[in-house]
């Protein structure tokens, strides 16, 4: 590549003469627009002549160069002669100021003061709330339909829901939960061992799974996993004009589509529960016997004497709220999602985000409720 | 004088403060085949949106049949709403269900045919647009073109007063659209329905048009109605000119 270069000879009467050498080339170094700006402005030229006798090969940089010295000659008025570059060259500056400069074309984006953005903050807080809550009602009127038998879905889409977010998520719901057991033991164990309370371990396995940890893990993984392909499944039905046609129909989308979520979730999400906390005292149990010199049958005893069925039902009561909650938001995201492929990702990250959340805070507020009325 | 099937009346479109159109009136007549048309994100779809009663109108009126779609009871609406059939731009079948599983399922919901039945009238409407031997198979398994006819096929289901289509001929190539336009012309025929369609597509709408509006996206309304092939002729708006002459009158 020859070095490109665009050299200004000033002539008489303020007219300028510019020779442009060398290849154009995106890539190649060309003279910084912005210094010949200012030796034209230092000389006051009042016409400019482009010369190419000398020009090699161009592309797309020569002509960018060019629009943005003829952008530069029209605002300083500056007459711009190109006749003599090659003739492609000027057909190409011709057809980028061809079109009319649209006014609505881009928006512009003012900086808005720091009061102005915590009132549209507030006021997209309040609409999203009030979104969130008309929805809610939805469900609640349409939960009222299914008990007098008025609603309407596909029982075979029940069954495929409940299948998918079941059964499907047991792999991972076993992995997890047993690993969680796992680590509460190995914690109390090597605390527990210094008072010599080894015994205590699966006190503290048991009650930690069966009133929180399960609970709350097994929610938090449905969040991720159904949640997640709740708000998806949704949102894609939104971007393809599946729900309009519903609506169009007559045929409630909430009814057809929401309802057998938020139930196949309702139901398999405290069986999953119950699951884990099984699986979390197997983990407790395998820390305890291969590290704590405890028998398999010590241990269980110890467990069976810490926990009663009430500890068991604080924890699938929770689930069954993380049920709701997770579900919600997966299918609120969905329904809410825009007519673009891009909003379907966002809707599945609001949907997992909002399930997460809820969950946790959730779970706060019932453990608070259960502290209080000593259940 | 044909019977007046849906009016609108000084309709204002928007979303949330942007007005798309504005002082939108006109009357689509029984038994017309009534395009809509206009240029690139003028308000063809949104407009269509607002006919089905899916978006309510920030301002104005839409009549069926004097019946004012905002202003009768939900249940109304949602009666007058099942007896339009639409076709989706992109067919919008419902991905989980096989073809004849998204047609019976308005027939299930609103008739009481048996389950026996209900099939032979699947299959029956799929055949009409030429999908026989595809009854079983799920939206994602068939062309692009052939969605487009499971789509009419399933607008067709509950024997629609009115079938609104959404850029019919959208993505297929001419032959298909022309057989897609056919279609549309020999179901006019035979059962009488008032037709709504949303198009750009030049070839097609004056195939099939009786009647039409052009929406305008500089002034935001409607500068012409009539006839597509009368406002060929007699439309003295240079963009309506443009428009339907493909920029050669220029």
């Amino acid at each position: 590549m020859k070095k490109c270069e665009f050299k200004l000879l000033i002539g008489e009467k303020n007219i300028a003469e510019a020779e442009l050498q060398g290849d154009w080339l995106i890539g190649n170094v060309v003279p910084d627009i912005e210094s010949v700006k200012q030796q034209l402005q230092q000389q006051n030229c009042t016409r400019l002549n482009l010369n190419s006798k000398q020009l090699g090969r161009w592309d797309s940089r020569l002509a960018l160069f060019l629009f943005e010295l003829e952008k530069y000659c029209k605002q300083k008025k500056i007459a711009l002669d190109i006749h003599s570059l090659p003739t492609s060259v000027q057909g190409l500056l011709k057809q980028a100021s061809a079109f009319p400069v649209r006014e609505s074309g881009n928006k512009d984006k003012q900086e808005s003061s720091f009061i102005a953005s915590v009132g549209l903050v507030t006021l997209s807080i309040y609409n999203e709330t009030q979104k969130m809550l008309t929805f809610v009602g939805e469900v609640c009127l349409s939960a009222l339909r299914l008990m007098r038998g008025k609603a309407c879905f596909r029982q075979r889409d029940l069954w495929l829901i409940m299948q998918e977010c079941g059964p499907g998520a047991l792999a991972i719901v076993t992995l997890i939960s047993l690993l969680v057991g796992l680590i509460l033991a190995f914690v109390g164990a090597m605390q527990l061992k210094i008072f010599g309370a080894q015994i205590y371990v699966a006190n503290l396995v048991g009650l930690g799974m069966a009133r929180e940890m399960g609970a709350m893990m097994t929610a938090i993984i449905m969040a991720g996993r159904t949640g997640a392909a709740f708000a998806s499944q949704l949102g894609s039905m939104q971007v393809n004009e599946e729900i309009d046609a519903l609506e169009t129909l007559g045929i409630s989308p909430i009814d057809f589509l929401v309802l057998p979520r938020m139930l196949a979730l309702i139901i398999m999400l405290p069986l999953l529960c119950l699951y884990a906390d099984f699986m979390g005292i197997l983990g407790g149990l395998m820390v305890s016997v291969s590290l704590l010199d405890l028998t398999v049958v010590e241990y269980l005893i110890q467990t069976k004497s810490a926990l009663d069925l009430n500890d068991f039902l604080t924890g699938l009561i929770k689930s069954s709220v993380f049920g709701v909650l997770v579900a919600l938001s997966g299918c609120l995201s969905g329904m809410q999602c825009g007519r673009s492929s891009s909003s379907v990702g966002d809707a599945a990250t609001a949907a997992v985000v909002a399930g997460i959340v809820s969950v946790v805070v959730a779970d706060a507020i019932l453990t608070v409720i259960y502290q209080i009325i000593d259940f | 004088m044909k019977e007046v099937h849906i009016e609108v009346n000084n309709l204002t479109m928007a979303y949330d403060d942007f007005v798309i159109q504005q002082q939108l009136n006109f009357k689509i007549h029984k038994g017309d085949i009534f395009i809509v048309m206009g240029g690139n994100g003028c308000g063809k779809s949104t407009l269509l949106r607002h006919l089905l009663g899916l978006k309510k109108p920030a301002k104005g009126e839409i009549y069926y049949q004097n019946k004012n779609l905002w202003a009768i009871s939900e249940a109304e609406r949602k009666k007058i709403m099942r007896s339009n059939g639409v076709m989706y731009q992109s067919g919008a079948l419902w991905s989980s269900l096989t073809l004849a599983e998204n047609i019976a399922l308005p027939l299930k919901e609103y008739t009481d045919l048996s389950d026996h039945e209900i099939q032979g009238l699947a299959y029956f409407k799929l055949a009409l647009v030429g999908l026989v031997g595809f009854e079983e198979y799920y939206p994602s398994e068939i062309s692009g073109g052939m969605k487009k006819r499971a789509g009419l096929a399933r607008a067709l289901a509950l024997d629609p007063d009115i079938l609104f289509f959404d850029e019919p001929s959208a993505g297929l190539d001419p032959v298909s659209a022309k057989l897609l336009d056919d279609l549309i012309l020999s179901i006019q025929a035979s059962l009488g329905a008032t037709i709504v369609v949303v198009t750009h597509d030049l070839p097609s709408l004056f195939a099939i048009g009786t009647d039409a509006i052009f929406l305008d996206t500089m002034s935001k309304t409607l500068i012409a109605q009539g006839a597509p092939n009368d406002l060929l002729k007699n439309c003295p708006n240079p963009t309506v000119q443009q428009f339907l002459s493909r920029g050669m009158n220029e």
